[in-house]
């Protein structure tokens, strides 16, 4: 039956596993702006080199039912091999990279110093004028800190969007011939491992 | 659960160029026929189509038409549709009919020609993007750069082409990859690694839906094209369980055929055209048997008062149709005849009975609104109405081996009314994109496939000058296509909702400076007959059906007639226009203005 109440939006991380073929990305991306979905950050990387297979981590927002749509809509593509909602399925992480560049002089260069340990945020470039650190965290956690160091200095600012991945001890979406060839290549003797391209 | 694409490791059955490669492939697939057009990127293969006569090629005009007639091909077959192309032009012109052909679901496989690879991004003669332009309307397609995959990648066109929700699937085949030699593999049966379709349906929800059907007291079936694309075998187990639960059914414009007409059950079609019988049973239903279709926003109204107080069932192959414009009570993925079929077993196995009183009492609630007879139009002794021209075409037919396909506007309402179909896949038209143009080279295509048939294109003027080139290819291949033009001089659907939504200002809908179709007809080669008045169009009728070449006959029809029952933009089932007189009561809200 026809429900008529009003239905809340939400955030949903789903994790797409997808043959790593030309145009694959363009297939998914192209289904959100086709089809007037929100992209809220997208990553997208090969996991698996020898059977082709890339994960795609999208962050999303909509109802349950335009969330269910786009999980179906991911689904039909030819190239989609499975599509995990992260978000919905259970307690999962969440973590995101980012490269924050501040200038400035004086004790807010202290200051900065002192903000990014408490974060754990490394230094990784520093001139007279300027640091260059490295965070990775939440994405909550990142836009903290990107709002202190804002508070400090001019600021630049590169995120990688969410990567995500199920806790516990479950493979949902395992990546087998590189586990496989892995598994090969630890039980040949030693001597044998030089002579056999993987 | 992922399953790695594995390195072909099988031993190639022969050497061979791509193109050859290519014919080879199609043909282990089963493929007889390819509709196409040739050009500078494609001449390889058409070189091997030359050397070899295992495949037939149809010339036809526009490469549109190529994809129509593929897809006539298909739907009156079930077999997959197969259309050749050129580059840049070729392709582009394509697009059309492969929208036509996602929108309605129809298998087709389209080899588009491409520049050579070391030339692709180079703006060279002849270049498109094409995989880029056909991505959103297809629903596959490849761009092969390695002649060692092109053997694989013509098995599992055909594959995602027909396999689950069909579909139109492109190639786009680099001129350099025509000329290498490569490998040829026999198709092995595991065309895909990952891309494999639910068949079967879930035991416990189809257990559900079973009970459901054997509770209700207002039942209805709503079957749709899911049905024909299941197969034959899909309708005969439809018509099983409808006549078994003594429910009655309906079926959408897609669904035609999937159920025989002349049953007393069968309450004709639904939705904006639908019958008054088949919309007020689908409002008041108690449980709804969704098979095979995708509550279209034709088929709906408006969304909110649709079928309020319904238990919805909703079979489909595709779960993304499900819970995209209705949330559903129980959705059940997989195809339709194997549902069905599971469902049989079910309702036979717990020995279930229709559910008699409640249905009796149903049955005589859905009498008073059959009595409406809201099909019934006012004869005239010497104008033509259009509905009494198809009513007559439908009659003098009955008895032939007849399939109909439809240009778009009014004429295919009136065809999809009063036109019976007692079996699947004898009628095709453009349901999802309502392309004009369509019914021709479908027409071509249902003829190549049945020779002996009786092929008509119910036709309007308007539409039909949009492929009206494939004359031509009528005249080469003697295909006796019977276009039966309903020449009302008017774009008669666009002059309808200028009447009804904008004042009656018939801005650019008058189908100007026509031909005359009767010189048409000769100056292809074809015959050309004429009816005007009502004493005519049995003459000319029969002597378009006894005549062995191409027919167009120029029905001259009332002009201002309009298309009835009518629910317009945006209103809900309830809120039907029966006839002319309707039209005072109903304005169309101002949301549904906006609806297209
Ligand atoms: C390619 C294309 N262009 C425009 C339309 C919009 N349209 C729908 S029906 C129609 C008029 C069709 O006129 P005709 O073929 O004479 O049919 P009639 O409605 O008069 O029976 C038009 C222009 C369309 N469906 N397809
Ligand atoms: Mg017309």
């Amino acid at each position: 039956m026809n429900a008529a109440t009003e239905i809340a939006e939400a955030t949903h991380t789903l994790a797409v596993l997808v043959d790593d073929e030309p145009g694959v990305l363009a297939r998914v991306i192209g289904l959100f702006s086709g089809r007037g979905y929100n992209i809220e950050s997208l990553t997208v990387s090969s996991v698996d080199t020898a059977a082709h297979l890339s994960r795609i981590t999208i962050v999303t927002t909509g109802t349950p039912q335009i969330i269910a749509q786009i999980k179906a809509q991911l689904g039909r593509l030819v190239p989609v091999h499975s599509v995990h909602d992260l978000t919905l399925e259970g307690p999962h992480l969440e973590r995101e990279l980012a490269l924050i560049k501040i200038r400035n002089v004086g004790e807010h260069r202290i200051e900065a110093l002192r903000i990014a340990d408490m974060f754990r945020a490394r230094a990784i470039d520093s001139t007279l004028e300027s640091f260059v650190f490295e965070l990775t965290g939440s994405p909550s956690k990142i836009s903290a800190f990107v709002e202190l160091m804002s508070a400090l200095g001019a600021i630049e600012v590169s995120r990688t969007g969410v990567v995500a991945i199920a806790r516990g001890s479950n493979l949902d979406m395992p990546v087998f011939s590189t586990l496989e060839v892995n598994r090969k290549k630890a039980k040949q003797p030693a001597g044998k491992k030089a002579q056999k391209k993987a | 659960m992922a399953t790695p694409r594995t390195p072909n490791t099988r031993k190639p059955d022969a050497q061979m160029n791509g193109a050859a490669i290519i014919l080879k492939a199609l043909q282990d697939q089963g493929v007889e026929v390819v509709f196409g057009y040739p050009g500078g990127a494609v001449l390889p293969i058409y070189d091997e189509i030359f050397k070899s006569n295992r495949i037939r090629h149809i010339l036809v005009r526009h490469e549109q038409a190529a994809v129509h007639a593929a897809e006539g091909y298909a739907r009156s077959t079930g077999k997959v549709g197969c259309v050749l192309v050129t580059s840049g032009p070729g392709a582009t012109n394509a697009v059309t009919g492969l929208t036509d052909a996602l929108m309605d679901s129809i298998p087709i496989v389209c080899l588009t020609g491409q520049v050579p690879t070391h030339l692709i991004g180079n703006d060279a003669f002849q270049e498109a993007d094409t995989t880029g332009i056909t991505r959103p309307c297809t629903k596959h397609n490849y761009l092969v750069k390695d002649v060692t995959r092109l053997a694989d990648t013509i098995h599992e066109a055909v594959y995602v082409a027909k396999t689950g929700r069909p579909g139109p699937v492109v190639v786009d085949l680099p001129k350099d990859i025509l000329f290498a030699e490569g490998p040829y593999y026999a198709p092995n049966g595991n065309a895909h690694p990952s891309y494999k379709p639910q068949v079967k349906g879930d035991e416990s929800a189809i257990e559900r839906a079973v009970d459901l059907l054997a509770k209700a007291k207002r039942p209805i079936f709503y079957g749709g094209g899911g049905l024909i694309n299941a197969g034959p075998k899909a309708s005969k187990l439809y018509a099983e369980l409808v006549r078994l639960t003594q429910a009655p059914t309906t079926l959408t414009l897609m669904g035609l055929g999937a159920y025989p007409s002349q049953d007393r059950q069968f309450l004709g079609m639904l939705g904006m055209h639908g019958t008054y019988e088949a919309n007020l049973a689908m409002y008041n239903c108690d449980v709804m048997m969704n098979i095979g279709a995708r509550f279209d926003d034709r088929v709906t109204g408006r969304i909110s008062d649709f079928s309020p107080n319904s238990t919805k069932v909703h079979v489909d192959v595709d779960p993304s149709s499900i819970n995209k414009n209705v949330v559903v009570d129980l959705p059940i993925i997989g195809d339709a005849a194997t549902i069905l079929e599971q469902m049989l077993k079910v309702w036979k196995a717990k020995g279930y009975k229709a559910n008699a009183k409640p249905l009796e009492k149903w049955w005589a609630q859905i009498e008073t609104w059959r009595e409406r007879k809201c099909l019934a139009f006012t004869e005239d002794t010497s104008v033509i109405k259009p509905q009494h021209a198809i009513k007559r075409l439908y009659e003098l037919t009955r008895d032939r081996d007849t399939y109909i396909t439809t240009e778009v506007g009014q004429h295919q309402m009136w065809a999809a009314q009063y036109f019976g179909f007692e079996e699947p896949n004898r009628w095709m038209t453009s349901g999802g994109l309502g392309t004009m143009g369509y019914g021709l080279p479908a027409a071509m295509g249902v003829q190549i496939a049945h020779p002996e048939a009786t092929v008509i294109d119910v036709a309007g003027e308007a539409s039909y000058l949009m492929n009206i080139q494939e004359l031509s290819t009528l005249a080469q291949y003697r295909l006796p296509v019977k276009s039966f033009i309903v020449n009302n001089q008017w774009m008669g659907m666009v002059r309808q909702w200028q009447e009804l939504n904008h004042g009656g200002r018939y801005s650019e809908s008058y189908s100007e400076s026509l031909p005359d179709f009767i010189k048409v007809a000769e100056a292809f080669g074809g015959v050309g007959l004429r009816a005007e008045t009502v004493d005519q169009l049995d003459d000319v009728i029969m002597e378009m059906l006894e005549t062995d070449r191409f027919v167009l006959a120029d029905i001259m029809v009332k002009k201002d007639e309009n298309c009835f029952p009518m629910i317009p933009s945006g209103a809900a089932h309830y809120e039907m226009l029966l006839g002319p007189d309707d039209k005072a009561e109903l304005e169309t809200s101002e949301n549904g203005m906006v609806l297209v």
